[in-house]
């Protein structure tokens, strides 16, 4: 965090001043480590099993904050019984299916209260069911939400001891995750792993609370929402969770990233995490809401009727009316993935005409670099915004594949465009950051020359397009000819930002209150008479002020800090924090009291905004077949959950397993010491030729490949470069590529400090700088020394004008993908390091051509999902 | 008016300032510096310092060097096998085997001496002879400890400056808020003051002329003269995000230096140590000082620094005194020879 987020790392330093223990698990010493009380150096992409052994420290030492758990986690709800843990199928869940490598999720469900459930009729739930479409384009799309589930009427044993409750389940499953495992597979002391678990457990329960913080370094694996799973069960287990000082705090990487997902630059999300229709599926409007929620179940998400309206009422105003479905079918379907990697291999294969590169580098910051480039060589154009001439807009005249001669600049017909960027001191706007707080910038300086910013970008492009469109009697051009785009604009033809953030907070289209904004979602109504460009946002601009742009200092206000910018939803700083008082509603504790319910007020007050129909009091009981928010007990805290409670135990929704099981990584030298099952038997895998996998411990030629790689940002650079490498500044603070390596490692690969060393994958070979440095240790990992390599990945070959270049990190990665999300494993892999120098040229490709023939890799190398033996589902 | 060349005094009253300000300075407590370096960048684009090379220097994450005419704040990294009060290194009980910290520090030092032109100086550091990196062998005990030190060096600012001392143009001169600044439109390159400074701070910029601004003329900190005038911090304190970096009056720094000394000694960091705080020093205390975790000679800072110029008075009356005894020698031989 110090590294990547120091202007963050602050509020860390400052608690820990104030007494905090602040520790740091990382493969490597860091100048996080540096400043933390305890850093606890872990095998890259073994965290599962470390993050169970917490979750069996917890449970088998009763450390769990067992009020908490039974009312506001599902611990006390029983599994159907057809649910088979990994435990039990060599590290499978039941419901896998072998040919589709994913689950068919039904057998993971919730014993319903009329035992109708089991096997059948699960039509219309488990919206993550990738097994029913073959898709892996699910996952994400449940957003601020959970996945729906059928029923909340679900059996409970609040005792937890049936051996079908979740938690009874959770115990088995983790039973062998043994500080003795953790540190077989993690390469983390016992003594060091139970020092964690004991400072976390002391650290946690009525007084206290404990916070988890990561970032990509949990995000790029092929099991990596697992890892974050992993996280969850910990902290609603000791009680973290909606309360002050505790919770999950997701480090983006970067500025306006939580935006961007927000409203979304995803293939498969609208605004506010709402899904994308989908082809086939969601041909009427019904259709499509009944598959976002089953209105049978409790929560929030029963209202997304009013919230797609309203966004389609933003976009097409009048034209989006009752009788056409409010223009449901201008939004275009998708028919399949078609997230970022998947469109880079239909690249490759000429499929993809045009692309767009805002602010993006993939020829550096990408997995797979090389697929990358011959990627963009196929397209027809390519469209570069960026503040600089990055590698991703020169890569046909310089980039390594040129060198090699595998691309000639003459054959490529890819017309790129460039246009420069203006920086966000040259444009007004908002960042959302990691708390989901929007922080509006104001514009300092015009951009200078032919830099403009994104907004006045596709403000022109649109009215270009509906210019050539305007005389169109095709059906086709509707949804283009009717959309609202009538931002007005400055003297310098800029779009106004508040202009947008106004659409994107909403107001009332019709009734007394037309044109004025909306306070906030609760307003949305889905009768055409809101208009809301993303419902979570909504609030935004209530009042008619731009709540983002508020700064009024921390000393002038209560310690949340509510008039400092504002946080989705509705100012809210922490959610689900009815969870901060108990089920009576009454503070867990004075030290961390947060939101209570008010008796005399007969209403939830405290230091936030509860994040809780603020009314309804604890001891409110739902009727009967009641749904929607009104189902929600006043005992309820996790109100975007189709059954109100935190998720121990996922019986729908993700799609490679209800709990977070060890798999290694796609690649790894380490046999996999827990189960049968090597990597993540639904992961993503692409066999190509040009997406080549290492062998595998437990395959041949793994040999080749004895060492684990990690890659990572340093402090004075920014991702691929694009921000700092042709700073002068920055560029002299670390102008050259270089390995970090533990001299043990340099000792047994005759490598020097400071001369080179040459890093190999099945994809490509690299060469750095060597840093030896006793930050980096070996571990012993099942009775092996395994060596770590690390890579910081800022540089890139070519571009223009970059005042420092070197070989890209990410080049040496291939294509494995988490299905849930479609993100790469681009934190760790397998790989050769040699002393001196790459070869050049055409020389190169022999040079990995000789590894891949000595380790005697095909397209199958390392792309066989199930390997485990026993057991089948 | 006599200047003081030696011993305790506020110095902006004693270079002849009326009703001049407290003086102001830094205190940087590396004990919470996280490397990040933003001081040295925001130093440089306030000050608009030209870089001074790409260059990897090797020496742990520090590849600017040494303070010098372009670098006017410098992070120094210090990789250690020593424990950092009780924190746990987490090296136990894993394959490490001995530390190679001290042979890859030697080794990176050895890039600061000989040709310094690629720092961005012209200055020469001794070599102390280049030592061969040879990693440990696999034999010995593993390293257990380990810590990482950061410092963030400045321009001290010292209660007598030398270089302001020997300054032959009045360049250099003590601002009201008692700090020592350079105007780079009047220093004429004589280059006096760069052998003054007991810290091997100021020094003349190398370049090519009509390229890099200011070629051959001395530079260093300001104390940003020109920020602090107006009521604002320094750049560097300002960027500083941990408040490694503090700026401030001198004395209610050095309280606050004081306490939070005390605070890590009984947390168990018995290393911390205050470094330039203590006005009855070689210097008379610094404008600019450190709260350290090691030894200064770790940092690259010199254990007792002295003024250089403390026996310039005793010198120059040494000098009187045999100017005058060569003039009596002479009249005596005159007189001797007209009788």
């Amino acid at each position: 965090m110090a590294e990547c987020h120091p202007v963050g790392f602050q509020w860390v330093m400052e608690a820990k001043a104030r007494g905090a223990k602040v520790i740091h698990i990382d493969p490597r010493f860091t100048r996080t480590s540096a400043v933390a009380d305890t850093h606890v150096p872990l095998r890259a992409g073994s965290d599962i099993a470390f993050l169970g052994g917490i979750v069996k420290y917890i449970l088998d030492n009763e450390k769990y904050f067992r009020e908490y758990v039974v009312a506001y986690t599902n611990a006390a709800t029983l599994v159907g019984e057809d649910f088979v843990d990994s435990e039990d199928l060599g590290g499978l869940f039941s419901g896998y299916d072998e040919e589709k490598a994913s689950y068919d999720q039904s057998s993971w469900a919730y014993e319903r209260a009329d035992e109708a459930a089991a096997a059948g009729d699960r039509e219309g739930s488990g919206k993550g069911n990738g097994a029913q479409d073959g898709g892996h384009a699910e996952g994400h799309a449940f957003g601020s939400g959970g996945p729906g589930l059928d029923s909340h009427e679900v059996q409970r044993d609040e005792t937890l001891q049936h051996p079908r409750t979740v938690f009874q389940v959770l115990k088995r499953h983790y039973a062998r995750y043994t500080p003795e495992m953790v540190e077989e597979v993690c390469g983390v002391s016992r003594a060091q792993f139970l020092e964690v678990c004991e400072a976390v457990t002391a650290n946690s329960g009525r007084e206290r609370t404990t916070c988890w913080v990561y970032s990509v370094g949990w995000t790029h694996h092929s099991v990596g929402v697992q890892y974050i799973r992993g996280s969850a069960i910990i902290q609603l287990l000791l009680g973290n969770m909606g309360r002050p000082g505790g919770g999950i705090l997701a480090l983006r990487g970067h500025a306006s990233i939580q935006g961007s997902t927000d409203i979304p630059t995803l293939f498969n999300l609208l605004p506010g995490y709402l899904p994308m229709p989908k082809a086939g599926e969601d041909e009427s409007f019904g259709a499509y809401l009944d598959t976002i929620r089953s209105t049978e179940q409790k929560g929030f998400w029963t209202n997304a009727d009013a919230y797609t309206v309203s966004l389609l009422k933003a976009w097409w105003g009048e034209h989006a009316t009752a009788e056409n479905g409010y223009a449901f079918d201008y939004l275009p379907r998708i028919s399949g993935d078609h997230s970022t990697y998947q469109t880079v291999l239909d690249m490759n294969d000429g499929k993809i005409e045009g692309y767009f590169l805002l602010g993006q580098n993939p020829a550096v910051g990408s997995a797979h670099g090389r697929l990358q480039r011959l990627g963009m060589a196929q397209l027809k154009w390519l469209v570069v915004r960026d503040l600089n001439m990055i590698e991703s807009a020169t890569f046909w005249k310089d980039g390594p594949e040129i060198a090699t001669g595998e691309m000639k600049t003459e054959e490529i017909g890819t017309e790129v465009f460039f246009f420069p960027a203006a920086a966000h001191t040259e444009k007004s706007g908002t960042f959302t950051q990691t708390q989901r707080m929007l922080q509006w910038h104001h514009k300092a300086v015009e951009p200078e020359g032919d830099r403009r910013s994104e907004l006045e970008f596709f403000h022109l492009v649109g009215q270009k397009i509906r210019a050539k469109l305007a005389d169109s009697t095709l059906e086709r051009d509707r949804p283009i000819q009717h959309l609202t785009w009538d931002y007005p604009v400055d003297e310098h033809g800029e779009p106004s930002a508040e202009a947008v953030l106004q659409e994107v907070n909403g107001r009332y289209v019709s009734g007394e209150k037309a044109g004025r904004p909306l306070s906030g979602f609760a307003e949305l109504k889905a009768d055409g008479s809101t208009a809301c460009g993303c419902w979570i946002y909504s609030g935004v601009y209530a009042d008619g002020v731009n709540q983002s742009a508020r700064r009024k200092p921390g000393r002038e206000q209560s310690w949340v800090a509510p008039d400092w910018g504002w946080a989705w939803p509705m100012n809210r700083r922490q959610l689900y924090n009815r969870a901060s008082a108990d089920p009576d509603g009454k503070p867990w504790s004075e030290r961390k009291a947060y939101v209570w319910w008010d008796e005399d007020q007969a209403k939830w007050v405290g230091h936030d905004v509860p994040d809780f129909q603020v009314g309804k009091a604890p001891s409110y009981r739902p009727e009967p077949g009641a749904t929607g928010p009104d189902a929600l007990a006043g005992d309820d805290p996790f109100i975007m959950q189709a059954d109100g409670k935190g998720w121990l135990y996922a019986p729908s929704g993700l799609l490679d397993g209800p709990m977070p099981v060890h798999y290694e990584p796609a690649e790894s030298p380490v046999r996999n010491p827990m189960y049968e099952q090597q990597g993540n038997p639904t992961r993503e895998v692409f066999k190509r030729k040009d997406n080549l996998q290492n062998p595998s411990a437990g395959e041949a030629g793994s040999e080749v490949f004895p060492y684990v790689f990690t890659t990572y940002r340093l402090t004075e650079h920014h991702t691929a470069g694009g921000m700092s490498r042709w700073l002068p500044y920055l560029s002299e603070l670390q102008p050259e590529f270089f390995c970090e390596v533990s001299p043990e490692h340099a000792r047994e690969r005759g490598l020097e400090h400071l001369g080179w060393a040459t890093i190999v994958t099945a994809r490509t070979a690299i060469e750095a700088r060597v840093l030896v440095t006793d930050r980096v240790v070996p571990l012993t990992v099942g009775g092996k020394v395994i060596h770590q390599v690390g890579l910081p990945y800022h540089w890139g070959v070519g571009g223009g004008g970059a005042i420092v270049s070197g070989d890209s990190a990410n080049d040496l990665f291939g294509l494995s993908l988490d299905a849930n999300v479609h993100i790469q494993e681009s934190k760790v892999a397998s790989c050769d390091i040699v002393p001196g120098r790459r070869p050049t040229g055409p020389e190169l490709l022999q040079f990995v051509e000789a590894y891949r023939s000595r380790a005697g890799i095909t397209v199958e190398t390392g792309n066989t999902r199930h390997t485990a033996q026993e057991g089948s589902p | 008016m006599s200047n003081s060349f030696f011993g305790p005094l506020d110095p902006a009253p004693d270079a002849g300032w009326v009703e001049a300000p407290p003086r102001k300075g830094f205190f940087t407590d590396t004990s919470v510096c996280i490397g990040c370096k933003a001081c040295e960048v925001a130093c440089k684009e306030w000050n608009a310092i030209p870089d001074d090379g790409m260059n990897f220097l090797g020496s742990s994450y520090d590849n600017t060097g040494a303070l010098g005419a372009s670098t006017w704040r410098h992070v120094a990294f210090i990789e250690q096998s020593k424990p950092l009060g009780t924190q746990d290194a987490g090296f136990a009980g894993t394959a490490a085997g001995p530390a190679a910290t001290d042979v890859l520090n030697r080794a990176a030092d050895s890039a600061l001496t000989g040709d310094r032109s690629r720092l961005g100086t012209d200055t020469n550091a001794v070599d102390l002879g280049m030592p061969k990196v040879e990693l440990p062998g696999a034999d010995g005990a593993g390293r257990a400890d380990f810590r990482w030190l950061m410092e963030s060096d400045v321009c001290k600012h010292c209660t007598h400056a030398a270089c302001l001392d020997v300054c032959p143009t009045g360049s250099l001169f003590r601002t009201e808020f008692g700090t020592v600044v350079v105007q780079d439109d009047i220093c004429n390159g004589c280059g006096y003051c760069v052998p003054a400074c007991p810290f091997g701070v100021i020094d003349r910029r190398i370049g090519e002329k009509g390229v890099t601004k200011n070629v051959g003329i001395a530079q260093k900190c300001t104390l940003c003269y020109d920020r602090i005038g107006d009521g604002l911090q320094p750049a560097c304190a300002t960027a500083c995000p941990t408040q490694s970096i503090q700026y401030g009056d001198v004395d209610e720094l050095r309280e606050r230096a004081q306490k939070r000394v005390e605070t890590l000694q009984a947390a168990g960091v018995h290393d911390a140590k205050l470094y330039g705080h203590d006005a009855d020093d070689g210097i008379g205390g610094l404008g600019a000082f450190f709260l350290l975790l090691d030894e200064p000679e770790v940092y690259g800072l010199p254990p007792d620094p002295i003024v250089t110029t403390k026996d310039l008075p005793a010198m120059w009356r040494k000098a009187g005194l045999a100017a005058v005894t060569l003039l009596a020698g002479a009249v005596a031989v005159f007189t001797a020879g007209g009788s």
